[in-house]
């Protein structure tokens, strides 16, 4: 059994602060299996940021909860998750509570859903402190304090004592922010944080995110749909699409030499500056149905390079430049095709 | 492929009657009020000030982009040019007509005003098919069974659903983007001059965003159509407007053409909004956020320039003062700043 001290990173040989492999999530009911996760595997090191891209239905929320393993109990769950060398698919219940918070943590969409109405959001800061380390009550009370300090909320002693609806909807985000990192976790899960935001509020948690994440050294998995949004924020970017990582590299190599089929036309369907007059790009069709996956490349129904080879078996991600890969057979070298 | 030109659109439509100089649409001092009751005796506690003195037209042919953040009050206004919300006061002139006793009737202005809306699930009938959503209205004009089934089918042609796979379905057996092309579709019914879209595509994905917008622009060329886009998504509203109405706390604080908006903004917080889009290119991330803190709430507005409380030039005089909405550069280019007021008070004003 792993002791949740075990837990801690080990400074002389470092594992990756998060490495999945294969991870697979499915929805079991009855007659019907939902494929929502299919094989996702990626490694990430200490206070790097992943942003994980993909529209509605595409698994990417879903593979973020099961980091956290917050899933119900129909759920099927394929591969391993490790979070600083340990496998968190293998916990009990019980230890996956004592690291969750403190050692990975999660921000919101919808910071009024992530907060309990009926108490004030000091009371809930200082319940995770206590929770999870051996402190007084004023200690406690002095660190959710400082945690509002830390994320930029003006006169941070009254606020603790505010409701949160009493806070507008970028203080609430920031509150969430500073209940999530209350513990000083070392792995912070993000799901659209900035998406119910307004532009001036959105770009100022994405800084103080970045912020953040730098200062407190912080592995950060951040979940949109925005491309903009991820170029402010990462180091790697994710493109997944049914349930699979179809391109992963650096943030640049990406967003502004994408080379998978599915991310070209993405980027291209996406609205910019200067494009008015321009007929939009668009795709055809409907990603696929996760409870009847096509056998092959997920995107194979709607790609206009489809071969004939797509439909067989999905491509393996090939390795384009060091870091930047691609599940595409068209990348491949013309024999392979063929 | 070329947009036309908003003044070049050929008005064929028979109903049109003051020509193509006069605006489709003028909206005059747009007042909407909400009270704050509180209490057993339900006691008028405070005032939400929704829409304050909103002044603006539309011309023949044009996209009106309406941006600004939430609580701005651009939902509350197309409302009340529907007239789903009684205004405080108003002035509204339909193609030189005053709506209102005497005038346009309201059924005939919603007749020719129409509106999309942003949740396409919400805004469609669960009970019915989406034949009958779509014929309701044709059919309570009084228009004959076959007319109305003939008429449907070639509008969902139009936008892009074949109409033998989808009139007899029901809205969630639909996709979010195909309940958006029956609610245009439905609009469309009533064969609209002016579609106000409010927030239309902002909750698609942005491969069916792209979609729908190029639906859109192909449906206003083909039918000579103007739109007014309601929109928190600053490059889907460059996208599609010719003319940019920037609004803030129930004010408009710049309205012009969309590249003067865009490329030279004049408004404090124009220049705030724009500076805030992210930047899509890695290498540019913003470096400080452009301005701080959340907007004010509108139940006690700030007195004066409303922007003033997180305006990095504010001064004593935009306490006092509410900036008019003005001129700057040219007629078609308007900011209500007093930076740009001659004789203001403003440092920064002009002489």
């Amino acid at each position: 059994m792993t002791q949740p001290s075990d837990i801690q990173p080990d400074a002389a040989a470092r594992p990756p602060a998060v490495s999945v492999a294969d991870l697979t999530v499915a929805f079991e009911r009855e007659k019907t299996r939902v494929s929502a996760v299919n094989g996702v595997s990626f490694d990430l090191q200490r206070g790097e940021v992943l942003t994980v891209i993909g529209e509605s239905g595409s698994g990417k929320s879903v593979m973020l909860r099961s980091l956290l393993g917050l899933h119900p109990s129909h759920v099927r769950l394929g591969g391993s998750i490790r979070i600083n060398g340990v496998d968190i698919t293998r916990l009990t219940p019980d230890d996956l509570s004592a690291l969750r918070g403190r050692v990975i943590s999660m921000i919101f969409q919808e910071p009024s859903t992530a907060f309990d109405p009926v108490y004030t959001i000091g009371e809930q800061i200082v319940e995770t402190i206590l929770r999870h380390e051996e402190v007084s009550h004023a200690e406690a009370s002095r660190r959710a304090k400082d945690m509002l300090d830390l994320v930029s909320i003006p006169s941070a002693e009254r606020r603790l004592k505010n409701f949160p609806h009493e806070m507008s909807g970028g203080m609430r985000q920031r509150a969430m922010i500073a209940l999530a990192l209350a513990c000083r976790p070392s792995v912070l899960l993000a799901d659209e944080p900035t998406t119910a935001l307004d532009a001036t509020v959105q770009i100022q948690i994405l800084v103080l995110l970045r912020k953040l994440q730098r200062e407190l050294d912080m592995t950060l998995i951040f979940v949109t749909h925005d491309m903009g949004v991820a170029a402010e924020i990462s180091d790697r970017v994710a493109v997944m699409y049914a349930g699979r990582f179809i391109e992963t590299g650096s943030a640049e190599q990406v967003l502004l030499e994408p080379r998978h089929p599915y991310t070209r036309a993405m980027l291209g369907a996406t609205v910019h500056g200067g494009m008015r007059g321009q007929v939009l790009q668009t795709i055809k069709g409907a990603p696929p149905d996760l409870r009847n996956l096509p056998k092959g490349c997920g995107f194979a129904p709607r790609c206009p390079l489809v071969l004939p080879a797509c439909t067989l078996a999905p491509p393996p991600p090939l390795p384009l430049k060091p870091g930047h890969a691609a599940s595409c057979l068209r990348l491949a070298a013309p024999a392979a095709v063929n | 492929m070329a947009r036309t030109a908003p003044a070049a659109a050929p008005s064929l439509d028979p109903r049109d009657r003051g020509g193509p100089l006069q605006p489709l649409l003028i909206v005059n001092g747009l007042v909407k009020h909400f009270p704050i009751r509180s209490g057993p005796m339900g006691r008028r506690t405070g005032t939400v000030h929704a829409v304050d003195g909103v002044s603006f037209h539309v011309t023949k042919g044009e996209v009106l982009g309406v941006v600004g953040e939430s609580g701005c009050g651009k939902s509350t206004m197309a409302r009340l040019l529907m007239h789903l919300l009684k205004a405080d006061a108003a002035e509204l002139i339909l193609d030189g007509d005053v709506v209102g006793p005497g005038g346009l009737a309201v059924g005939e202005l919603r007749r020719q005003v129409q509106m999309v809306f942003q949740d396409s699930h919400a805004s469609l009938n669960p009970r019915m098919t989406i034949a009958d959503c779509i014929g309701f209205a044709p059919r309570m004009r009084g228009a004959s069974r076959r007319e109305v089934a003939r008429n449907v089918d070639q509008l969902l042609e139009r936008v892009g659903l074949a109409p033998g796979q989808f009139a007899h379905r029901y809205p969630h057996e639909l996709s979010g983007g195909q309940r958006q092309r029956v609610n245009i579709a439905r609009a469309l019914a009533q064969q609209p001059r002016l579609i106000i879209l409010d927030e239309a595509v902002s909750a698609l994905d942005k491969s069916v965003e792209a979609q729908i917008l190029n639906l859109l622009v192909s449906l206003k060329a083909e039918l000579g159509l103007t739109y007014m886009f309601i929109s928190h998504d600053l490059n889907v509203v460059e996208y599609i407007s010719d003319r940019i109405l920037v609004m803030y706390l129930g004010k408009v604080v710049e309205l012009g053409p969309v590249e003067a908006v865009y490329s030279r903004p004049r408004h404090p917080y124009t220049r705030a909004l724009l500076a805030s889009k992210p930047s899509h290119d890695p290498r540019k991330r913003t470096l400080a956020p452009p301005i701080t803190g959340d907007p004010p709430n509108p139940i006690n507005p700030p007195s004066g320039c409303r922007f003033r409380t997180r305006c990095a030039f504010a001064e004593p005089v935009c306490e006092r003062t509410v900036p008019p909405l003005a001129a700057v550069d040219d007629a078609q280019h308007a900011a209500a700043c007093l930076m740009h007021q001659p004789g203001s008070g403003h440092s920064e004003a002009p002489p």
